[in-house]
């Protein structure tokens, strides 16, 4: 059985699998104006969270949050169901499959085989629809992959009741309501106004201030960490930011290509002002990795690279906090 | 970033023939998709990142072989996990855990016990016990 579901490759797992199911409704959402009204843009810092032996440092908002929040803005319902038993969980995706609905999954990455073998990490918050049921296969539309691939039940199962920190517990979603015709302006205000909100919180891990914290701790990492650790931890920096499916800048990319999108459909210019500065941003936070990179290919232990890099990320910091005070103003 | 930008890099991707999307922007100054093969900086992170596990699984190796630890941490460290996800996966409290990676208290577990680290790992409950057995 194979429900007719079309797959578009998007660069973020959360937002094309909302988009695609959109899509497959009838509502032609791009991956960008997901995010955008989901208000996805974040930066977190979570020094006591470790993650491959580092610290945690998010670009995202948390896992669900994005489709949630998108969700409501739009007045789309959502059902969202949890197992603890995983015959239960396949027999409740085996029904909708039945009744031709693709669902969502949340699922953990590190047994996902169809994955190149250095991506499987013990990471529990990816997405992916399920769209159909074949010689006893699922049929997967993984949204970062360029295209769809299948999973069998054994292994469907293993990445659904994935173990460790954000554990899917089998997590089954899929609208079930939507109304006549989306209204996407006040949404999209909406989305932008909470996402200044977020950038510039009064909280020392979250967005602009994240930032500048961040970027202290990198001045102090060689010395009190030592080297090896100290290049350890900007790896991880980098590879948060540029992980699978976000591509170069990654969300800063996306975030202005959702201001040019809203800046015709509110039919306000600033918004594409903005969006070109959003894009030179991200061109900052690239040459941010580019330079972190060097340092970490070299595993050099001149601690002057560190702060160069640190300084770096200040100016980024001192950017958007500019950036997203202009942007509250513009809607 | 210009859509005639976006790295193609070599990268762990290309190995395994997928690509990425990206977005940038076309000559017109607006956003589009572009699939890019990968970007050093990144793959260097992911190399280094998996050199550490690397190394973890050797070091691990080692203290095994010197009876300075259980098989446990070796195969933990294999599934490139932690304690607190080996833990969650074999359903016993951290500090239980750990306790395991003592030699001793290694050799006196029953043989359930042994079985549900074995389940995790994939692995039987022999290879469990030696390390070298079968690689």
């Amino acid at each position: 059985m194979e429900i007719n579901f079309t797959h578009h490759q998007s660069a973020h797992c959360e937002n094309g699998v909302v988009s695609n199911l959109m899509k497959f409704n009838g509502f032609d959402i791009s991956e960008p104006m997901v995010f955008g009204i989901g208000s996805g843009l974040l930066f977190c810092y979570l020094p006591f969270i470790k993650v491959n032996h580092a610290p945690a440092f998010t670009y995202r908002s948390m896992p669900g949050f994005i489709f949630n929040r998108f969700a409501k803005r739009v007045g789309v319902k959502i059902k969202r169901e949890k197992f603890s038993n995983p015959i239960k969980a396949k027999s409740r995706l085996d029904e909708n499959l039945k009744n031709n609905n693709p669902v969502g999954l949340q699922v953990g990455v590190y047994n996902l085989t169809y994955f190149p073998d250095e991506y499987r990490f013990h990471f529990n918050a990816h997405n992916l629809v399920v769209y159909g049921k074949e010689n006893g296969d699922y049929l997967i539309s993984d949204p970062v992959m360029e295209t769809v691939t299948t999973l069998t039940e054994n292994e469907l199962e293993k990445v659904r009741f994935a173990k460790g920190a954000l554990a899917p517990k089998g997590h089954m979603y899929y609208p079930i309501d939507f109304p006549k015709e989306l209204h996407l302006e006040k949404a999209i205000v909406k989305g932008i106004k909470n996402t200044c909100k977020d950038m510039l919180a009064p909280v020392p891990i979250v967005g602009v201030k994240g930032m500048k914290f961040v970027a202290k701790q990198i001045r102090k990492w060689p010395k009190k960490k030592g080297i090896k650790v100290a290049n350890h931890y900007l790896g991880q920096l980098v590879r948060m930011q540029e992980e699978i499916g976000t591509g170069g800048g990654g969300f800063r990319y996306i975030f202005a290509a959702f201001l040019q999108e809203a800046s015709t459909v509110l039919k306000n210019e600033k918004l594409a002002i903005m969006s070109k500065e959003m894009t030179e941003i991200g061109d900052l936070w690239r040459d941010f990795a580019l330079d972190a990179s060097r340092i970490y290919k070299k595993r050099s232990s001149k601690s002057d690279g560190y702060n160069d890099i640190a300084t770096q990320l200040e100016t980024i910091a001192n950017r958007e906090e500019v950036f997203f005070k202009k942007l509250k103003k513009a809607v | 970033m210009k859509k005639s930008d976006v790295p193609q890099d070599k990268s762990n991707l290309k190995s395994s023939g997928f690509k990425e999307l990206c977005y940038a922007v076309n000559d017109n100054g607006e956003y589009t998709t572009e699939k890019s093969s990968g970007w050093e900086p990144k793959t260097i992170a992911l190399d280094n990142a998996i050199d550490d596990i690397k190394e973890r699984i050797e070091i691990a190796k080692n203290k095994v072989e010197t009876n300075k630890t259980s098989p446990i941490e070796y195969y933990m460290e294999l599934s490139k996990m932690d304690i607190p996800i080996l833990a969650s996966y074999v359903g016993m409290w951290k500090w239980r855990v750990k306790r395991h990676f003592n030699p001793n208290r290694f050799k006196k577990l029953s043989n359930k016990t042994l079985q549900k680290y074995a389940d995790v790992f994939e692995i039987t409950i022999t290879q469990l016990k030696d390390i070298n057995h079968g690689n």
